[in-house]
């Protein structure tokens, strides 16, 4: 007797359907080329689709030259409840069949609210004039770093045309500091995370615009030098391609505490992502997985960040600025406050929504806090300590736009990073699915094939626009606000008036509700 | 004190950045120096850290604080003291040698270099290190290692001897959670070890000739620095080694599932 084959069937419908317009297509196969996701096979003469791989990253659609190609979402309805919505309902198969912590990509996807959004500006009107900035100047310059309590002068008496004069001399040290020509960096992402081509367009942007960019936790590929005085390196958990090399190249140095997308934990770069090049520039062999444990566990307490700050700035002879980035969780004031009184340089806040190439869901989904509050309850408790102007503050963590940017520094912020931001002006359709190694757009992969994809020039060309492009918005923004300095912005809550907040909301963003 | 082969340096009372801009003023203004001796060091961090040059040697006598030799690329640091808190962190190359006991995560991030201390060492030592190529750093612990000997280890080789100051045995190791996550590299440990004492991801492998060989280098420069004799240094040679090794080199390959579909 034949026996009876017995299984839970595990798949569930496609979140998307790809669709190709059957009179349009030509059939030159442009799409299974471009989809690396193996959405597309051709045979004979039909295109095959297997809707069940798509993503949405419409890299085919983009590059279908008749515009055949239509991706919907997938209307298939699971039956309804307000409870055990249809995502729910998926990661409990998914984990039942495959016993897995589940991996996801991007930043926080459930719907908490974005306070940006909640927040409006203040614009002058008749009493005090708004000032246009085609025929005012306009000081976008930041300074990022230590500056010092107070400045010391001692008077010399020099001789001038048999006159003699005393001429003020600056006693007082200052500490190395980054000069920004406007405050957007570009935030922190490894190569091996990103591609090399990624990396270099978004090196190119950067220097162009008189800015800055993280490293990640990487080491910095050879080919990023001729641009590492506008790199910021990045000592993570991992140690990943540190050495005195590494540290003297860049222009200043970051600690990496914690990510806003996964706080508390370290992060697995997957042995297939460790390519020859990529292990090169992590020194580590080829194959393994690269992976950054959770603490730095030279760093058991604040005492002992601030004995590996100290360390940092010692092997670059203190010529380096040294930050210390950490998510953004319940009590990052007290933290802030503590890495401020170690000799760190700049603090830098990650909020909960900031992008990552893998995080588990279950971390990129619920835990930390938003950024709007992390800086408003930060530049707070250094203004209460009497150190706010001499620490900086970094914020990152899902700015999208300049408004985000300008609210940002209006509630306390000295500059922000941008990633995702970034990323979309290589190309990158926010898929989400950057882990897998199999980004269609060349950003996300180290796949050679893909990697090419993407031109340098023309992305450097897109990244640079980008800051250029919010860069002339914040300065309209600022002028119309009758504010001729960026500096003068820089916690200045009354800006801002926030709509449609609880007192509570306001009360920890420090903002008035619109109406007072 | 311009183009000498030796300086002095009294560190009495001295604060440890003026300690160390005080080594590297010597050591801009002496390029053909060979020997740095540091007296009266008590607790100051970071000495010798991030220096690159390879025919250098840095003696100390008393106590330095953290961070010792930290990103340091080429010298030798022997210390005739203990040392405090992560001597030879995230170390490029070159040599530290104690005479005394190392405190904890000794050789953290290690990625090139030697390690000889004399005696024992404190809790997550050896942890991360890592190699590439030629590089392949090695930590020999004379002594004994408090738990998480060689945690997340990805490289190198991490040598217990467990003798005492005599030489004489010491006994069963009694440290715990070994190689938690290890990846790459191996770790040595005389005598027997229980598998309870290993991490997840350890794994105990077949001590063999070949391992004896590669370790064998390393037990006669030990016993070289600390002048032990022939008698110990051939049962250190011909004792029985547990081999603790990484089961994968993908030890979280099989940890997470894509949230796909």
């Amino acid at each position: 007797m034949e026996e009876e084959c017995k299984m839970i069937p595990s798949a569930v419908p496609p979140k998307y359907k790809v669709e190709i317009d059957r009179d349009r297509c030509m059939l030159c196969g442009r799409c299974v080329e471009e989809c690396s996701w193996g959405v597309y096979r051709k045979e004979k003469d039909r295109i095959v689709i297997y809707s069940n791989r798509c993503g949405a990253c419409q890299r085919c659609i983009v590059m279908c030259p008749r515009d055949a190609i239509t991706v919907r979402r997938n209307i298939t309805c699971w039956r309804d409840h307000p409870l055990w919505t249809a995502e729910v309902r998926e990661d409990i198969i998914n984990q039942s069949k495959t016993g897995c912590v589940l991996l996801s990509g991007m930043g926080n996807a459930k719907e908490y609210p974005t306070y940006f959004d909640r927040i409006v500006l203040d614009a002058c009107q008749v009493t005090n004039p708004s000032i246009d900035p085609l025929r005012e100047p306009m000081e976008l310059r930041t300074y990022i770093g230590k500056k010092p309590k107070k400045l010391e002068f001692e008077f010399v008496e020099e001789e001038i045309d048999g006159k003699k004069i005393k001429k003020a001399k600056l006693k007082t040290k200052i500490a190395p500091n980054l000069k920004l020509e406007t405050p957007i960096m570009i935030a922190h992402m490894s190569y091996g995370a990103l591609s090399l081509n990624a990396h270099l367009a978004m090196a190119k942007a950067v220097k162009e615009c008189g800015t800055y960019m993280g490293s990640g936790e990487g080491g910095l590929h050879k080919a990023l030098y001729p641009y590492a005085d506008h790199i910021i390196t990045q000592v993570a958990s991992g140690r990943f391609g540190v050495n005195v090399d590494y540290l003297n190249r860049g222009a200043a140095i970051e600690i990496k505490i914690g990510q806003g997308s996964k706080p508390g934990i370290g992060g697995h770069l997957p042995g297939e992502k460790v390519t020859a090049e990529v292990s090169m520039t992590r020194m580590i062999p080829e194959g393994t997985d690269a992976i950054s444990p959770a603490p730095h566990h030279d760093i058991y307490s604040i005492e002992d960040l601030a004995q590996l700050v100290r360390s940092l700035k010692e092997a670059t002879r203190w010529k380096k600025p040294v930050f210390v980035k950490i998510a953004a969780v319940h009590n990052v004031a007290a933290i802030a406050n503590g890495i401020a009184t170690s000799d760190a340089d700049a603090v830098v806040i990650d909020g909960f929504k900031g992008g990552t190439g893998a995080a588990p869901k279950v971390f990129r989904d619920h835990v930390g806090i938003p950024i709007e509050m992390a800086i408003a309850a930060v530049d707070e408790r250094l203004r209460e300590e009497g150190v706010r102007n001499e620490v900086s503050i970094i914020a990152s963590g899902g700015i999208r736009n300049s408004a985000d940017v300008f609210k940002a520094i209006a509630l306390g912020a000295d500059a922000v990073y941008i990633g995702t931001a970034a990323m979309v002006a290589l190309g990158c359709r926010v898929c989400g699915r950057c882990y897998t190694g199999q980004c269609a757009w060349g950003i996300a992969t180290q796949r050679p094939e893909l990697v090419n994809r993407l031109d340098v020039e023309e992305g450097a060309r897109r990244v640079a626009n980008l800051i250029k492009a919010w860069t002339l918005e914040i300065k309209e923004l600022l002028g119309a606000a009758g504010i001729n300095s960026i500096e003068s912005l820089r916690g200045n809550r009354d800006r801002l008036r926030g709509i449609g907040l609880n007192e509570v909301e306001l009360k920890a963003l420090g903002i008035k509700h619109a109406g007072f | 004190m311009e183009n000498e082969e030796m300086v002095i340096i009294d560190a009495k009372d001295m604060n440890y950045r003026e300690l160390n801009e005080k080594i590297h003023e010597v050591l801009n203004k002496n390029p053909n120096i060979k020997k740095i001796v540091l007296k009266n060091v008590l607790g100051q961090r970071y000495i010798g850290n991030g220096i690159q040059k390879r025919d250098l040697t840095i003696e100390i006598y008393g106590v330095p604080g953290g961070d010792l030799g930290m990103f340091m690329s080429g010298p030798t640091i022997i210390v005739y003291g203990n040392t405090e808190h992560a001597p030879g962190n995230t170390m490029d190359d070159g040599k530290i040698i104690i005479h005394g006991s190392g405190g904890d995560v000794t050789g953290h991030s290690m990625r090139g270099g030697k390690i000889f201390v004399r005696d024992d060492v404190g809790y997550r030592s050896g942890i991360h290190m890592k190699e590439y190529k030629d590089k392949f750093p090695v930590l020999v612990i004379g002594g004994r290692a408090k738990d998480f000997l060689g945690e997340y280890m990805a490289g190198g080789m991490i040598l217990v001897l467990n003798i005492d100051r005599e030489g004489k045995d010491l006994g069963k190791i009694k440290g715990r959670m070994i190689g938690t996550g290890i990846h790459g590299g191996s770790i040595y440990i005389r005598g027997e070890v229980d598998e309870f004492q290993l991490g997840v991801a350890a794994d105990i492998k077949e001590f063999t000739e070949k391992d004896r060989e590669k370790i064998k280098g390393y037990i006669e420069e030990f016993c070289n620095y600390f002048n032990l004799n022939e008698d110990i240094k051939e049962k250190l040679i011909n004792s029985e080694y547990t081999k603790i090794a990484p089961v994968s080199k993908r030890p979280f390959g099989k940890l997470y599932t894509h949230d796909l579909r």
